[in-house]
C-alpha cells in the first residue's frame, strides 16, 4: 500500500559546512542519513527524521538543522496535521498509534498558573548563603502525636514510629524500568541518587543485582507483571512502591516488546528471552480496595514492617477518594502521577485523554486526606511533568511532600523528548536495550549530570525558600498561603485553595 | 462539612501581617497586683505598638468563680447576642451573665459590647468528652457559626481585655484599675495590612493558654492547616491564634511537656540533630517528622500563659527580640529590656535566651506533677 503520510521533519544539511565525516550516519539510530558514494555526498531520508537532535548536537562542523516540514495541509484549526496524519496511519496500519513520554498537548499546566510569593518588611527574607535551609523530607505515615514517657528523669519516646525515608532534598527519581531503559541508565540514576541523599525508583522490572549495593538509595516497585520480584528483591530496596496506575497511561498495562528483551533483561525479569514482557492492566490479584490492602501487608510482612510501603496510582476523577482508601489501607505513601507523567510506550489517545492535572488532583487529595483527619498517615509523592525548581516549590506548597521527576531527569542525560522510545532505539542510549547504542550512555558522566540537575534545583529551591523567609522545607508543606493564582477561574482557584494573586 | 472560617473577620481574607510589642508580668508567689505597672510597661514600647490594637490577659482573675469557664464575649452586632446566648443556654449552666463595664471617657473608637458569662458544661450533654474539649466545641462553634460573635476568652480564674487603641487607652476603657491578678500579658499591635479592628487585636486565647505574639510566621499556612485536623479554625487568620492553638493542642490534648512543645515550634537544625547522641538523635527526630507542620517558621517571639505559669520563645533564628528578667518574686518577660526597667530598675537577673531557648516561670505553689522534667534539656528552669 502506498503510505500517503508526509515526513514530519526537513532535514537540512549545510554542504558548505559538510566534511563528510559520516558521524551522522554512526550517530543516527534511525537510518536517516546515508552516503551516496556515486556522488560522494551525504544524503537524508527525511521521513525516517524523529528529530532526537543526535545528529544535530554531534555534527563536529555544525552542519545540520531540523526544520518542521514546511508542507502543509490546508490551514484548518479542527483537522490539524496531528488528526489527519493520525487517521491516514491508522487507514494504512489499522492499529492503535503508540507514543511515548507524556502528554504533549498545550492544555492545563497549573504550575504555570500559580505564582509565589516572598517577604518583604514584616518578616525578614534569609539568605542561603549565609543561614541553612534545610530541604531534608521523611516520607513515611507519621503518628497523629507522640506519646513520650519519664524514667529517671529522662523524657523517653514511647511512640515507636513507622519506617521512614530521609530524602536529602524533595526530588526523587521517578519509576523508569529496566527493559524500558538500559543499565547504565538504572546505574547513573542509582549513584546520583545515593550521591544526593535521595531516591531512584526501579520500576516494574525488577532490579540488576550489579545495582543491590545502592539498595538503601531504590524504591523497588511491584506491578501488575510482578517481573523481578522475589523476596531479596523487595529487601534490597529503600521501600516498595506497588504500582495500580501511570500517568501517561492510566487503567491500562504494559507492554515491553519481545525485542528489546535481551538475555540480561530477561533474567532480571524472569521470562524467556525475546518474549514480550506484558503488564496486564488490573493487579489480577487485586479488584477492589480491600485486596490492595492485603498486598500492601503480603509486602511489608516480606520485609519485616522495616521498609514503607507506597502505593502509585495515576491521577483520575476520583483520587481523592481512592488516596483515601489507600491511605486507610496502610500504604505510607501515596504516589499522585498526572496527565503529564510519562512513559516508554502508550496508546496515543490515552496518554493525550485519560487522566487530570496533577495539580488538580494533588490539591483535592491533599484537602481530602486532611478533612479525614488522616493526612499524617501517609506521605504524598507527586509525578508527572515537573520541570522546574519553581515546579517542585509549588507542589510542596500545594500538599506535596515530595517529587519524583522522570522526564527531567531524562532530558538531563541527552533525552530530547522526541517521543519514540517505544521503538528502542532511542539515539541517545536511553530507551534502547540495544547494547551497542546502550554503551553511548556513559554511567559516570549521566550520574553527574543528574547530580548537578537536582544540586541546581535544590540551590533555587533554597533562594525561593530564603525570600519566602521560611528555612524548613516542611513549613512549606501545604502552605497554600504562599501560593496565588493567575488567569484562573472561581472553580479552579476553589479546588487549588489558593487566592488569586492580588487577594 | 467545610467550615467558614472568615465569617468573623469582615476585613480581609488574608493573614494579618503586623508587628508588636509583648510584655508579661508573673508574681512567682502567687500574689495578686494591679494594673499599674503592666500598663506602665506596655505603653513604654509606643514604637513598637500605633494605637491599631491592644490587650491584656489577667490569670488569677476571678477568685470567687475560679472553678467556671469565664467566656469574654466580643458582639459586633445586635442579633449575635441573642444567638450565642440562645446556644451558651442551650449547652451550659450560665451562672452569671454581665456586660463588662466600661470607661466611656477612655479614648478608643467605635467599641463593640463585650460580655462576661461564667458558665458550666451542662452534665446531661457534655458526655463522653473532656469539658475542655466541649468547651472547645462551642467556642469554635460560636466563633465559626454566629457571625459578629466572638468569644475572645474562654479560661478559668481569667479573662482577656483587648480592642483598638493604645495599651493604656484600652486599660482606661476596661477599667482595669479594678481587677488583680498574680500574672499580666500585655501586646501593643502594629497591624500592616489590615485596619485594627476589635476582634484582630491580642493576647489571643482558648482555654487556658493565652498568647500575646511579636512576629508573622512564614509558615502560618501550613501550620493552620496542620491545626484544621485536629478541629481548630484560625479565624481571625492571625499567627498568634495558631500559637495558642498550637499549645492547647500539643500541651492539653497531647500531654506533652512545655520544654518539648518549645522544640517544636523551634527545633533545632538537622545539622545539629545529626551530631547528638544516638538516644537524643532520635527523639528530635521523631518530634520533626511527627510535628514538622507545627514548626513556627519566621519571625517571632511570644510570650504565653496558662495557670500558673508564663514562658517566653523566640524563633530559631532569633528574628524578634525578647528579654527576661527577674526582681524578687517577679518575673518578667518582655520585647524590650527598658520596658522591664520602667516598673523595676533594680533587677536580680536579666537576660536575652537564645533563639528557641524557652523561658518558663512558675508558681511556686504548682504542683508539678503532670509536667515531666527532662534531665537533657539545656533549658532554664524557673
Amino acid at each position: 500500500m502506498k503510505s500517503y503520510i508526509e515526513p514530519e521533519f526537513i532535514v537540512k544539511r549545510d554542504y558548505e559546512k559538510c566534511i563528510k565525516c559520516k558521524v551522522c550516519i554512526n550517530e543516527c539510530t534511525y537510518g536517516v542519513h546515508y552516503y551516496d558514494d556515486k556522488n560522494d555526498i551525504i544524503r537524508s531520508r527525511d521521513e525516517n527524521c524523529v528529530n532526537c537532535h543526535r545528529c544535530v548536537v554531534f555534527c563536529p562542523t555544525k552542519a545540520i538543522t531540523i526544520e518542521k516540514n514546511p508542507t502543509q495541509y490546508t490551514e484548518n484549526s479542527h483537522w490539524t496535521r496531528e488528526v489527519i496524519t493520525s487517521i491516514k496511519r491508522q487507514a494504512e496500519t489499522g492499529g492503535a498509534i503508540l507514543t511515548g513520554m507524556g502528554c504533549d498537548k498545550p492544555y492545563y499546566t497549573y504550575w504555570d498558573k500559580i505564582l509565589l510569593n516572598a517577604s518583604q518588611v514584616t518578616n525578614p527574607s534569609i539568605d542561603p548563603l549565609r543561614e541553612p535551609i534545610e530541604l531534608r523530607t521523611y516520607l513515611g505515615a507519621k503518628p497523629d502525636k507522640l506519646e513520650l514517657e519519664l524514667e529517671n528523669g529522662e523524657v523517653l519516646l514511647k511512640t515507636k514510629l513507622a519506617p521512614q525515608l530521609c530524602a536529602e532534598v524533595p526530588i526523587l527519581f521517578a519509576a523508569v524500568s529496566y527493559g524500558a531503559v538500559n543499565f547504565n541508565v538504572h546505574l547513573a540514576l542509582a549513584r546520583a541518587a545515593a550521591e544526593l541523599g535521595t531516591f531512584m525508583n526501579c520500576g516494574e522490572g525488577g532490579l540488576d543485582k550489579r545495582l543491590y549495593r545502592y539498595g538503601d538509595h531504590i524504591i523497588v516497585q511491584v506491578a501488575s507483571g510482578r517481573f523481578g520480584v522475589n523476596p531479596e528483591y523487595l529487601n534490597v530496596g529503600a521501600a516498595i512502591e506497588i504500582k495500580i496506575g501511570q500517568g501517561a497511561k492510566p487503567g491500562i498495562g504494559g507492554h515491553l516488546p519481545g525485542e528489546k528483551v535481551t538475555q540480561e533483561i530477561a533474567q532480571i525479569r524472569m521470562i524467556p528471552v525475546g518474549t514480550d514482557a506484558l503488564s496486564p492492566a488490573p493487579h489480577h490479584d487485586i479488584y477492589s480496595i480491600e485486596d490492595l490492602r492485603q498486598l500492601i501487608y503480603a509486602l511489608k510482612e516480606a520485609t519485616d514492617y522495616t521498609k514503607p510501603v507506597a502505593v502509585k496510582i495515576a491521577a483520575v476523577h476520583n483520587s481523592a477518594a481512592i488516596a483515601s482508601g489507600i491511605a486507610r489501607a496502610g500504604a505510607d505513601i501515596i504516589v499522585l502521577d498526572g496527565v503529564r507523567g510519562a512513559t516508554g510506550a502508550a496508546p496515543k489517545v490515552i496518554r493525550d485523554n485519560v487522566g487530570i492535572p496533577i495539580e488538580l488532583a494533588l490539591a483535592s487529595v491533599d484537602q481530602r486526606l486532611r478533612d479525614e483527619g488522616i493526612r499524617n498517615r501517609v506521605s504524598i509523592i507527586v509525578s508527572g511533568g515537573i520541570r522546574s525548581s519553581a515546579d517542585v516549590v509549588k507542589a510542596i506548597a500545594l500538599g506535596a511532600d515530595a517529587v519524583y521527576i522522570g522526564t527531567a531527569a531524562l532530558v538531563a542525560i541527552g533525552c530530547t523528548l522526541c517521543q519514540k522510545c517505544y521503538t528502542g532505539k532511542c539515539p541517545w542510549g536511553i530507551t534502547t536495550t540495544d547494547p551497542q547504542i546502550s554503551k553511548r550512555l556513559d554511567p559516570d558522566v549521566a550520574a553527574k549530570r543528574l547530580i548537578n540537575l537536582v544540586r541546581a534545583w535544590s540551590i533555587e529551591i533554597k533562594e525561593m525558600l530564603g525570600a519566602m523567609g521560611i528555612n524548613a522545607i516542611e513549613s512549606l508543606r501545604g502552605n497554600r498561603e504562599q501560593l496565588r493564582g493567575v488567569g484562573l477561574t472561581d472553580t479552579e482557584l476553589k479546588i487549588l485553595g489558593i487566592k488569586m494573586a492580588g487577594e | 462539612m467545610r467550615i467558614n472560617v472568615s465569617l468573623n473577620n469582615p476585613y480581609s481574607n488574608d493573614k494579618v501581617i503586623e508587628a508588636c510589642a509583648i510584655f508579661g508580668m508573673m508574681d512567682l508567689s502567687g500574689r495578686r497586683f494591679g494594673f499599674r505597672d503592666p500598663v506602665k510597661a506596655i505603653s513604654n514600647m509606643r514604637e513598637r505598638s500605633n494605637g491599631l490594637g491592644a490587650g491584656f490577659a489577667i490569670y488569677g482573675l476571678y477568685p470567687e468563680h475560679k472553678d467556671d469557664y469565664a467566656f469574654h464575649i466580643m458582639y459586633l452586632n445586635r442579633n449575635a447576642r441573642e444567638k450565642t446566648e440562645k446556644l451558651l443556654e442551650q449547652n451550659f449552666d450560665v451562672l452569671k451573665a454581665e456586660e463588662i463595664p466600661t470607661d466611656p471617657k477612655a479614648y478608643v473608637q467605635s467599641p463593640p459590647p463585650i460580655w462576661r458569662y461564667f458558665v458550666q458544661p451542662k452534665k446531661s450533654i457534655a458526655k463522653n468528652i473532656s469539658q475542655d474539649d466541649y468547651v472547645l466545641e462551642n467556642v469554635m462553634k460560636i466563633n465559626t457559626g454566629i457571625r459578629g460573635a466572638l468569644v475572645i476568652s474562654s479560661g478559668k480564674n481569667m479573662g482577656v481585655f483587648k480592642g483598638v487603641g493604645f495599651p493604656e487607652d484600652i486599660a482606661e476603657y476596661f477599667c482595669l484599675d479594678e481587677y488583680e491578678g498574680y500574672m499580666w500579658i500585655c501586646h501593643g499591635r502594629f497591624p500592616t495590612n489590615t485596619p485594627g479592628w476589635w476582634g484582630g487585636s491580642q493576647p489571643f486565647n482558648i482555654l487556658d493558654w493565652t498568647v500575646a505574639h511579636n512576629g508573622e510566621l512564614s509558615s502560618y499556612g501550613a501550620n493552620r492547616r496542620y491545626l484544621e485536623m485536629y478541629g481548630y479554625y484560625s479565624t481571625m487568620y492571625t499567627d498568634s491564634e495558631v500559637m495558642v492553638y498550637a499549645l492547647d493542642l500539643l500541651v492539653r490534648r497531647h500531654k506533652l511537656p512545655l520544654e518539648v512543645v518549645a522544640k517544636i515550634f523551634a527545633p533545632p537544625f538537622w545539622f545539629e540533630i545529626d551530631a547528638m547522641e544516638p538516644k537524643e538523635r532520635n527523639f528530635y527526630m521523631a518530634l520533626r517528622q511527627c510535628y514538622g507542620s507545627l514548626l513556627m517558621n519566621g519571625p517571632f517571639a511570644i510570650i504565653a500563659a496558662r495557670t500558673g505559669e508564663m514562658i517566653g520563645l523566640a524563633d530559631r533564628l532569633k528574628l524578634r527580640p525578647l528579654t527576661v528578667a527577674i526582681k524578687g518574686d517577679l518575673f518578667y518577660i518582655s520585647s524590650e529590656e527598658s520596658a522591664i526597667r520602667l516598673v523595676a530598675p533594680h533587677l536580680d537577673k536579666v537576660w536575652k535566651p537564645r533563639g528557641g531557648e524557652l523561658v518558663v516561670g512558675r508558681l511556686k505553689t504548682l504542683k508539678l506533677l503532670e509536667i515531666p522534667q527532662s534531665g537533657w534539656e539545656d533549658e532554664k528552669l524557673y
